[in-house]
């Protein structure tokens, strides 16, 4: 289930502002902070061939309300866009179609402000457009494009640390891929409620035990109403003691022991009652395998501890400085800072809000702690509290994107990558009928690189071109078909698949600007034909 | 070497993109069922009907106009669109066929007249109703029909409906059926080939309900603001009715609501409550972009396609019918067989396996019905072999066999194995049957 991002502000008695109206169902996702991040990005699309996908990308971004957006697009509008391409007309026939499309695009959002090239009283070149535009947030371009064109985005990606976006949509398959300048760390990545239950039951700190303690040390006395209303944390606490005492000291570890323990808690139920049982026993006893659990250091956490920017510590962004600080507090107390929600469970309103209290209260503690040790690491910095204590809440779920860094598109690296990746594809679809995992759609990628650079090619001339870079690849039956789906559609782009793959990419370019949820690391890859994709990091 | 021959229709220049796909095979082609000759032809003589959002303002909605856009640069060229939604303020951060000025017009016309106007040559047929005003000889017209609802009850309404009208002697009332659906970055996209594949009735314990948070918590022990407002909308409004009837469209209504759900949370001390949560909890509204929308209804359209044209394997045919789509985490899918279930209600033969206690009422037995995953029936009336058990209507009925809810099945003479058949207005014509298997209660 998706989570539900709920307004920051306080309580206000007036309805929402025309704007949140209009963005209702979006806010709930990225909340006032990303649409913020949205409507500030300046996006341009490099376009060529019959640029679908880009500009349905476009439309994705231009409804929920991105800043500005530019296109550099050279073609004419001929009468084969009409038939594949939504944001044209009649009337468009024989003009620019940077020019059309941005009318028709600007259109759907009067937030959204738009401007194309090249046109006679700006640019007319994109290297002047690159040179004399504010920094873009993000360039996306699509293929086919020429070699000095590609180069010269990616120099600018480099120097401005723009996030490229490539995207190639040919017949019933596409692919798509993220340049980022350098790791990209995210902090607020949604994790699925369910998931982020932390409730320390192992490690409880004074207060808690102290809270638990006084709500059962008169367990048996307790009347009905009690006794079926203590809230399931406090039972397990209580009989996590027990049990402690009746194994020399030590908790519940194996599976074999958490299972019995949980025959404990559920034995300990009353059943003397007409509904002959205890919800929050039920409770309790369901709870144990996920919540008795020692505090652990996830992978995608352990990741950013490990990693070192190559910046100086006064430059880097605050994000590192807070990791050292909580890779500190974790060094120092065997765990990380508390999250501090408690998740809904049977219990009075007061012992309920008393314990989410509890759990504040630590979580609240934990994070000035770490915001103190960020200010000792980095004297004179300012940070922002509520910044520190979401990235304290979230520490489980941070993750880095992009960490180790692939080429540009053509160095040697970046090949040597495709060949590795592409021996251990091939290797996995050999063994893809034992493992009952799908075909690699690494062939797609292969067939569609092979045209980066041409409108159309025969099948002969990809499997040449796919054989130069990867030899011995030309006899693989896959590639042999990919080749030829390729070949078929003559750099032709169908809607749907264009539409799709827009869809697609504008997902991930809002999670790029938002910095919210995960963006793919690098490359998604969609067929068609079968409707299933594949991200790869290549 | 594979043919390159391309056989464009009405407008070639137009289509070039589309006609190289569709009317020549790929490597994946099944020459068997594939004519390039035919294609263009046929494509344009199909009639495609899409069904999309029909409940008020509170899904996800929004696949419509991703789902006629794509359909009119398919080639299709006669579509019909079934809404009888009007525009609402909150639709137009997705849905691109509408303006500020459409707001409170009806979707169905405003979205047909603008794509008829922008892809020259298709004609699209609004419908400003339900799917439940038309028939059999309605849906008879349509060779595909491709759905973007926002409710489980509407997309089993028309899967069973699609389902009745097979007919195994007349090849034309197999009806495909492709629908989607998405929430948040998430989505997805199945196709249906009525009583040859698995039916969205044989898939709904995969749109399990959200468990009800119980009365008692609601009326006495509220935890979460969720809770308050709960209490706001089921208590509060049916003490004090403020309005003749609660109009959850209606900003006056929600903010009443949500100044009850306030008071109540400050009370309790619970934090929390805010406008846009009240809204959310009281129209149960699934959050929605243009993005996942584009993605979803693509698929769907995409299939719609392949069906019409042959010009590659859709899902569904043979084996993998349903792509499930993930955005959240990366991006994944995950595409597979549903497999069809012998005891499917709707397209199987045989009853279903009932999980009962032997000790429960009638009444506790019609209950269990709304939220059991597999049944998911609001209001049923049931039969048992040879008597009926209780009947939601007509009332004379009703009062008739009301004693019944209080008896145990047991003193209703029911036994282990015995078929019971529930009916539910919701699904006129449709007769769920289940085989009673008692489980002992500890």
């Amino acid at each position: 289930m998706t989570e539900i991002v709920m307004s920051q502000t306080p309580p206000i008695l007036h309805g929402p502002s025309a704007k949140e109206k209009k963005y209702d169902r979006q806010l709930r996702l990225w909340a006032a902070s990303g649409q913020a991040a949205l409507e500030s990005a300046n996006l341009l699309l490099v376009n060529s061939g019959p640029g679908v996908a880009g500009v349905e990308t476009l439309k994705n971004l231009i409804l929920p309300g991105v800043g500005h957006f530019a296109i550099y697009d050279e073609a004419v509008v001929e009468d084969a866009d009409l038939g594949v391409n939504f944001f044209l007309d009649e009337s468009c026939l024989g003009k620019p179609r940077s020019q059309c499309l941005t009318a028709l695009l600007t259109e759907l959002n009067p937030d959204v402000h738009g401007s194309w090239y090249p046109n006679e009283e700006t640019a007319s070149t994109l290297e002047y457009l690159l040179a004399t535009s504010p920094v873009f947030t993000a360039i996306m371009y699509s293929f086919p494009i020429a070699p000095e064109r590609l180069a010269l985005l990616e120099a600018y990606g480099r120097e401005h640390k723009t996030p490229l976006v490539a995207m190639h949509s040919a017949g019933f398959y596409s692919y798509f891929r993220i340049s980022l300048p350098g790791a990209f760390p995210i902090v607020d990545t949604h994790p699925d409620e369910t998931a982020t239950t932390d409730l320390r039951l192992l490690t409880p700190w004074p207060e808690l035990v102290e809270f638990a303690g006084n709500m059962t040390k008169d367990i048996d006395s307790l009347d009905a109403y009690e006794h079926g209303h203590l809230p399931y944390v406090v039972i397990l606490l209580y009989y996590l003691e027990q049990w402690k005492q009746a194994h020399e000291g030590k908790y519940p570890s194996t599976y074999k022991e958490k299972t019995e323990f949980r025959r404990l808690v559920q034995g300990a139920a009353r059943t003397d009652n007409p509904e002959g049982g205890e919800e929050n026993f039920d409770e309790a006893a369901a709870a144990v395998l996920k919540t008795v659990v020692p505090p652990s250091l996830p992978s995608g956490l352990r990741e950013v501890f490990e990693y070192t920017p190559s910046e100086p510590i006064e430059e880097r962004s605050s994000f590192w400085i807070v990791a050292d600080a909580i890779k500190a507090f974790h060094a120092k107390h065997n765990s990380l800072p508390l999250r501090g929600n408690v998740p809904d469970m049977k219990a009075k309103s007061s012992v309920y809000i008393q314990l989410q209290n509890i759990y504040k209260t630590k979580a609240r503690q934990d994070a000035a702690e770490v915001l103190e040790t960020a200010q000792s690491i980095a004297p004179g910095r300012q940070f922002d509290p509520a910044e520190v204590e979401l990235f304290c809440k979230n520490a489980p779920f941070v993750k880095l994107i992009n960490a180790t860094k692939g080429g540009d598109s053509a160095s040697s690296s970046s090949v040597d990558l495709l060949r590795e990746v592409t021996a251990q594809e091939l290797a996995n679809d050999e063994n893809a009928e034992l493992t009952m995992m799908p075909l690699s759609l690494l062939p797609i990628y292969l067939a569609l690189r092979a045209t980066s650079h041409v409108d159309s090619a025969t099948a002969d001339e990809i499997l040449a071109s796919i054989e130069e870079t990867i030899p011995g690849s030309k006899d693989k039956e896959r590639i042999l078909k990919a080749a030829q789906e390729v070949a078929r559609a003559e750099g032709g782009e169908l809607h749907n698949i264009a539409a799709l793959t827009g869809g697609m990419v504008a997902q991930e370019m809002i999670k790029i600007i938002t910095k919210q949820y995960i963006p793919i690391d690098n490359t998604c890859i969609f067929d068609g034909i079968a409707s299933r994709s594949q991200v790869l990091c290549l | 070497m594979l043919p390159t021959e391309v056989y464009p229709g009405s407008e070639p220049s137009r289509w070039k993109y589309l006609d190289r796909i569709r009317t020549r095979p790929g490597p994946f082609t099944n020459p068997d069922a594939f004519d390039g000759s035919l294609v263009a032809e046929a494509i344009e003589n199909m009639t495609v009907l899409t069904v999309v959002e029909l409940t008020s303002h509170s899904g996800a909605g929004g696949l419509g106009c991703e789902i006629l856009k794509n359909l009119a640069l398919s080639g299709f060229k006669s579509i019909h669109v079934i809404d009888m939604d009007t525009i609402d303020i909150s639709n137009l951060n997705r849905q691109f066929l509408f303006r500020e000025e459409d707001v409170g017009s009806y979707k169905a016309e405003v979205a047909a007249r603008f794509v008829e106007k922008r892809v020259k040559g298709v004609k699209i047929t609004p419908h400003n109703k339900m799917i439940q005003d038309f028939g059999e000889d309605f849906y008879m017209q349509f060779q595909v029909i491709v759905c973007g609802l926002d409710s489980i009850e509407a997309r089993r309404w028309i899967n069973a409906t699609l389902v009745n009208m097979v007919d195994e002697d007349v090849s034309d009332s197999y009806k495909p059926l492709v629908d989607g659906g998405t929430e948040g970055f998430k989505g997805q996209a199945r196709v249906i080939f009525p009583t040859v594949t698995s039916c969205i009735e044989c898939q709904l314990d995969m749109h399990a309900p959200r468990a009800a948070v119980p009365l008692c918590t609601i009326a006495s022990i509220p935890r979460q603001p969720e809770h308050c407002i709960e209490w706001a909308h089921v208590i509060a409004w049916d003490q004090e009715t403020p309005f003749p009837a609660l109009d959850k469209d209606d900003p006056e209504h929600i903010t009443w609501l949500y100044k009850k759900a306030l008071l109540r949370a400050q009370e309790f001390n619970i934090p929390g409550v805010t406008y846009s949560l009240t809204q959310g909890v009281v129209k149960n509204i699934i959050p929605a972009i243009a993005a996942t929308n584009s993605v979803i209804a693509a698929a769907c359209c995409n299939e719609a396609v392949k069906i019409g044209t042959s010009a590659a394997p859709m899902l569904g045919y043979p084996d993998e019918n349903y792509m499930m789509y993930s955005g959240n985490d990366s991006i994944y899918t995950y595409t597979f067989k549903h497999e069809k279930k012998d005891d499917c209600p709707v397209c199987g033969n045989l009853a279903r396996e009932l999980q009962v206690d032997p000790d429960w009422t009638l009444r506790e037995l019609v209950e269990s019905f709304a939220t059991r995953p597999e049944a998911q029936l609001k209001k049923p009336s049931l039969r048992g072999e040879g008597k009926t058990l209780y009947m939601q209507s007509p009332a004379s009925l009703e009062e008739q066999t009301r004693p019944n809810l209080d008896k145990t099945l047991v003193e209703l003479g029911l036994a282990e194995g015995d078929e019971i058949g529930v009916t539910d207005p919701a699904f006129a014509t449709v007769m769920f049957k289940f085989k009673l298997k008692f489980r002992i209660s500890e």
